[in-house]
């Protein structure tokens, strides 16, 4: 079991050349949950993300892992805490997956340590864990999206950290990976404890998967609590600019969004 | 977890290490072959035993001066600054994750080259004076370049597309220089337009070494922090690679080596373009490509040079060989791109 590390952000505002996009924003992580960030495009989801992991400083405020700010702390000691899975990765051309996975254990190595076989177990459980120990030896250009996906979710496993970070991680797969890949995501929080923070287009994927939902508008957090606390009509409304109606997953049980546009909706046929 | 599989990763990363390892024993042969070849069979054959007492300080007549002061020399500087051009060349490929990112194709050679040249006709200057011109040109270029292309970091594309225009900046200067050189300043300030090793000294061997001793070691204890930025700079950041102290370590290291090479033999067309994408054809995709790229390069120099005296009709300064063999493979690696729309 990890440890839980509290992961907190204060008063923060950041953006880009100077463009204010997350203005006074606070959000405390629930530690060894799985939170899920939503909002509309433009919102600042992947900005706040990227600044939660230390790849883009914010212009006021900040973010603090155990009360020290992630920002001065030393990137690699950071990095063997707090994982992170940018939105599209890219592979290095011809490298294998087992040699990418390696990879996710660079923050654990210093300039001389050698290869140990603490580090082949790390890598050797997080193939298993995402169902590519047969894919070890193949070149990751010849994989499918759906299995290099899973590859670059086993690259972050390998880290070993207690919190992971992921930016829309079930973008370009269909919906059958979508919801493997966010099994996967829930098995490791329940196994290994590991704290989840994941930026999800899908309302109802994020409300079924999500202990808590974050959602952002207008670069603050609109909303948050468990997802019937925030996935309700006037939220909808709020933060998406939209009419809906929210009925409860009958798989799941959780909340669950129809979106009501203008046409094709069984009162636009009674007009007709 | 199944011990299996364990088992299958150490198995597999031991055969790749055991690959490697023999590729880079190869490279490293071919490197003591053509260096004997350049001690032993130039105009006049020398015998291997005779080659053998004049470095080990014995006096034998005539093979003392063709290989102690000749060949010996021509050998170890183009060994020295091949694997200089190879190291500071891959470097900056692997760093900008770009194998147009040579540091000649960005100017750093033409740099050192320009202000040698324009050191030698204008303000006729020579030896040392020269060395330490081009020297500080070639970093003076890589610091500008550097700085014209920094807004919020600075990232590998618009850092290739401010050297090429740099490069071909310089390249007017030279051409001007040129044409304003009186006739008895022209053959000195030649030597600067293609690379040559011919007239080399022992005494040129210190200050090659000690760059690329002190930038080789930059470079090298960087190499892993290296590996994992060719995923990217979010993802190397985000397994706690200080990405800009990297790319500026690097940097300093890589343009320290090439720009006293350069001082030293001019700027050897290509050879620093060339090491790294040859060692990665030849390596593989599998762990650093900079240690390969080093003895390539020293291959490439020592090779060129002895088919330019050798090999070819009429005798020709390495720089020219090494350019017609390296004009091709630049296409090849463009066209490549531009067909993939990706690089390297």
């Amino acid at each position: 079991m990890t440890r839980s590390h509290q992961l907190r952000v204060a008063d923060l505002s950041a953006g880009y050349g100077g463009r204010p996009i997350l203005e006074g924003l606070d959000l405390d992580i629930l530690p060894g949950r799985v939170t899920a960030i939503v909002g509309a495009n433009a919102c600042g989801k992947s900005t706040l993300l990227r600044v939660m992991s230390r790849l883009l400083r914010p212009g006021r405020g900040a973010v603090t892992l155990d009360g020290a700010s992630i920002h001065r702390m030393p990137t690699r000691a950071l990095a063997r805490v707090m994982g992170l899975l940018p939105q599209s990765p890219a592979a290095p051309e011809g490298i294998t997956v087992a040699d990418l996975v390696s990879r996710g254990r660079h923050p654990h190595h210093g300039l001389i340590s050698r290869w140990s076989l603490q580090d082949d177990a790390a890598v050797a459980a997080a193939l298993e864990a995402t169902g590519t120990a047969d894919l070890a030896e193949r070149a990751i250009d010849e994989l499918s999206g759906g299995q290099r996906q899973r590859v670059w979710i086993a690259m972050a496993l390998a880290q070993e950290t207690d919190l992971l970070l992921l930016d829309e991680p079930t973008t370009f797969l269909d919906v059958t990976h979508q919801v493997e890949l966010l099994d996967l995501l829930c098995d490791l929080n329940e196994r290994r404890g590991t704290t989840i923070v994941m930026v999800l287009h899908d309302l109802n994927l994020a409300a079924r998967y999500a202990d808590h939902l974050v959602a952002l508008a207008r670069g603050r957090v609109h909303r948050q609590g468990t997802p019937e606390e925030v996935l309700t009509e006037p939220t909808m409304r709020e933060v998406f600019g939209l009419s809906s109606r929210v009925i409860a997953d009958p798989v799941s049980g959780r909340p669950m969004v129809l979106p009501v546009g203008r046409n094709r909706t069984l009162a636009s046929a009674a007009r007709k | 977890m199944s011990g299996a599989a364990i088992t299958a990763l150490i198995a597999g990363r031991r055969a790749r290490a055991g690959r490697r390892r023999s590729i880079l024993l190869v490279i490293a042969a071919l490197i003591a072959v053509c260096f004997a070849l350049t001690l032993i069979l130039g105009q006049s054959l020398t015998p291997p035993a005779d080659v053998l007492r004049v470095l080990t300080g014995h006096d034998v007549p005539g093979a003392s001066f063709t290989v102690g002061q000749l060949r010996l020399p021509r050998a170890v500087v183009a060994v020295l600054a091949g694997l200089s051009l190879g190291l500071g060349g891959a470097a900056f490929q692997v760093m900008l994750r770009n194998p147009l990112a040579s540091p000649d194709i960005l100017g750093v050679s033409a740099g050192a080259s320009a202000a040698a040249i324009c050191g030698i006709v204008f303000l006729s200057l020579d030896g040392a004076a020269i060395f330490g011109l081009a020297i500080a040109a070639g970093l003076a270029v890589a610091l500008l370049i550097y700085a014209l292309s920094f807004r919020d970091g600075v990232t590998g594309s618009r850092l290739i597309l401010v050297g090429i225009g740099i490069a071909a900046m310089l390249d007017s200067v030279i051409a001007y220089a040129l044409a304003r050189a009186p006739a008895w300043d022209l053959q000195e300030a030649l030597r600067w337009l293609g690379g040559s090793v011919n007239g080399a000294r022992l005494d040129q061997a210190p200050p090659l070494l000690a760059a690329l001793m002190l930038g080789g070691g930059l470079v090298l204890a960087r190499r892993r922090d290296l590996e994992v930025l060719r995923a990217g700079d979010d993802l190397a950041a985000a397994l706690g690679v200080r990405v800009a102290g990297t790319r500026l370590a690097v940097m300093i290291g890589a343009v320290a080596m090439i720009a006293v090479a350069t001082a030293t033999t001019g700027p050897v067309a290509f050879v620093a373009f060339l090491s790294g994408p040859i060692a990665a054809r030849i390596v593989g995709p599998h762990g650093s490509v900079l240690v390969p790229a080093a003895l390539v390069g020293a291959v490439l120099v020592l090779a060129g040079d002895y088919a330019g005296q050798f090999l070819l009709p009429g005798r020709y300064p390495v720089g020219v060989v090494t350019g017609a063999a390296g004009a091709p493979f630049l296409i090849h690696l463009i066209i490549r791109a531009n067909r993939n729309g990706a690089s390297l």
